[in-house]
């Protein structure tokens, strides 16, 4: 797909025709996000709880819900939580994303379409469906994790996966890690068959061993898409949602397995305190968009906009 | 890759490839290998590994439950009404972008870039005031309103590289031959525009039918649900009891994304990263 603009296209004659043709998206986008932003802005300066839900009007109580989000320190443990998880999660799929595509570069031409095929059939899956399997694998009854691992000689019999925190987000990190791994490695490999073979061939005759090949040529090539690809990571693990909730309805603790996105559900939605999950989002806002930043520069380079 | 690869790198290639390769089909294939056993079979400690003899009673349990046909109507309604208007929206605004030069169109682009990674999580507190206040919560058109503003930036961030690819030139070419710029637009452009517009069509179909955050926000009634909605709360009630039946249904709702992501797939990881792929 080429996105390089030829330049021939009409240069601004003042014509009205590109803000009218914009005018749907801008107006669906302002309605649909744009609006609830700012009553969002606003929600988070009021006291809105159970008392308003009875149509009593919301009070404004200024700097009131942040001041008490930064010194709750739930709130803290919550946030490095998600952190933390983000960050693990981003650090082995890319691990075993990039790894994965580096070893393409030297399978079997059968092997290496089948490994494609099931990345392939990985990616596609619904991401519901995907977690519901995934708990029938990590079933404390009938589960076949439990069973393999009771065959080759551990205890696991009946072994609940989803109760102690840690195993909890042990099971979460292999969904989020399964799921993902599909996206980096393609795309790490679609980079990988762009460098230049005169560029490792001279560095091979110039004595080069393979490990230096990799780190002086191949990887420093395409580092403008690990880059892109690992902040998408970390971007999207930090909002990660559904695999959380649904893992959370399957048992474990609520409490103890929380992350941001749960957190402002189960504060506005679950218990009505809507001027506080306004408060915990736009805190979860502002850092999604200062990780962006770095997103839509490398994007705009490509677009050619100065 | 010309240079041959050395035979012991290849064949622990070709190790680590089959591991890598189980475990990406693993679940996928437990699935669809569970949604054909019998419960008895499912329930013996000793695993199953082949469905032989393996029956579809899972799938008709899964139709005969009226809140599955009703999930698939409003699913099917939702994802339809999504698609429709954001593709509408987006060709249009895509064709501004890529054809025109206009004060703005920076902004508008780099805005299209940071919505798309907004987090739903971030709006949807504010998103479900919005639509309780105006009396759109359980409905489709609620639920199709913040569908479409989600599916909206990476339509048209994609749609623009489809128009941008079909050539200027070509339409000057139909504009020198005494069409007017709209008319070359429709007779030059837009037929070559087609797969462009069914591959995002698409796209916007997977996400709206794998939509579950939003979906569970804007519908909390229990005759509303779409078809993710439908399976978490079948899966509840029937864990440790049914799973032949769960895996029944989830395997009916990934077919078709399945099906769909294979054919627009290569188009599509191409838009997230494009940027970064040519430098």
């Amino acid at each position: 797909m080429t996105t390089v603009d030829n330049g021939s296209a009409p240069r601004a004659r003042r014509s009205p025709l590109p803000y009218v043709l914009i005018v749907p998206a801008v107006v669906a986008l302002g309605l649909a996000l744009g609006y609830p932003l700012v009553r969002q802005v606003l929600l988070s300066f009021q006291e809105y709880g159970l008392r308003q839900q009875f149509g009593n009007p919301p009070e404004w109580v200024g700097l009131e819900n942040y001041r008490e989000l930064v010194t709750d320190p739930y709130l803290w443990k919550v946030t490095l939580r998600s952190i933390v998880f983000c960050l693990v999660n981003a650090a082995v799929t890319m691990t075993i994303g990039v790894a994965l595509a580096l070893l393409m570069q030297h399978m079997s031409k059968g092997i290496r379409i089948l490994v494609q095929a099931g990345l392939l059939l990985a990616w596609a899956m619904p991401v519901v469906a995907a977690l519901t399997v995934w708990q029938w694998l990590f079933d404390t009854q009938y589960g076949i994790v439990n069973y393999l691992l009771t065959k080759i000689g551990f205890d696991f019999e009946g072994h609940p996966w989803l109760l102690e925190p840690l195993s909890f987000f042990f099971v979460a990190t292999v969904i989020v890690v399964w799921m993902s791994v599909p996206f980096v490695a393609f795309t790490v490999y679609a980079a990988l068959t762009q460098v230049p073979e005169d560029l490792v061939e001279a560095a091979e005759i110039d004595g080069a061993s393979p490990t230096q090949r990799l780190r002086h040529i191949v990887l420093p090539s395409i580092r403008p898409v690990l880059l892109v690809v690992g902040l998408l990571q970390v971007i999207w693990d930090l909002r990660v949602f559904t695999q959380i909730y649904i893992l959370q309805k399957a048992g474990g603790s609520t409490h103890d397995t929380n992350l941001l996105g749960t957190l402002i559900y189960r504060l506005g939605i679950g218990s009505g305190n809507f001027g506080m999950a306004a408060a915990v989002a736009m805190f979860m806002l502002v850092l999604t968009v200062a990780l962006t930043a770095p997103y839509v520069r490398a994007m705009l380079r490509q677009e050619g906009e100065d | 890759m010309a240079r041959p690869t050395p035979r012991p790198l290849r064949i622990t290639a070709n190790v680590l490839g089959l591991v890598a390769f189980v475990l990406a089909i693993f679940p996928v294939y437990w699935m669809i290998n569970s949604s054909f056993l019998p419960r008895r079979e499912i329930r013996n400690p000793v695993p199953t590994w082949v469905p032989f003899g393996g029956n579809l009673d899972n799938y008709r349990t899964v139709f005969e439950t009226d809140q599955f046909v009703n999930a698939l109507k409003i699913s099917l309604l939702v994802t339809g009404l999504t698609i429709l208007v954001s593709l509408v929206f987006a060709f249009v605004a895509s064709v501004a972008v890529s054809r025109f030069r206009f004060r703005g169109r920076t902004t508008f682009i780099v805005a299209l870039l940071v919505i798309q990674m907004i987090p739903v999580e971030g709006l949807f507190i504010s998103q479900y005031k919005m639509l309780e206040a105006v009396d759109l919560l359980n409905t489709i058109v609620g639920l199709s309103i913040v569908y479409v503003a989600a599916v909206l930036p990476f339509t048209i961030w994609t749609l623009r590289g489809f128009v941008s690819g079909v050539p200027y030139e070509l339409e000057e070419a139909a504009m020198m031959d005494g069409c007017s710029r709209t008319q070359a637009f429709f007779r030059v452009t837009f037929p070559l525009l087609a797969p462009g517009l069914v591959a995002t069509g698409v796209f916007g179909f997977i996400q709206a039918w794998n939509e579950f955050t939003l979906a569970l926000v804007v519908m909390t009634r229990e005759d509303q649900r779409t078809l993710p909605l439908w399976l978490t709360t079948f899966a509840d009630v029937n864990r440790g009891t049914d799973w032949g039946g769960i895996m029944a249904g989830s395997t009916l709702i990934a077919i078709p994304v399945v099906v769909f992501f294979l054919i627009v797939q290569g188009r599509m990881v191409g838009g997230l990263t494009s940027g970064a792929v040519k430098g």
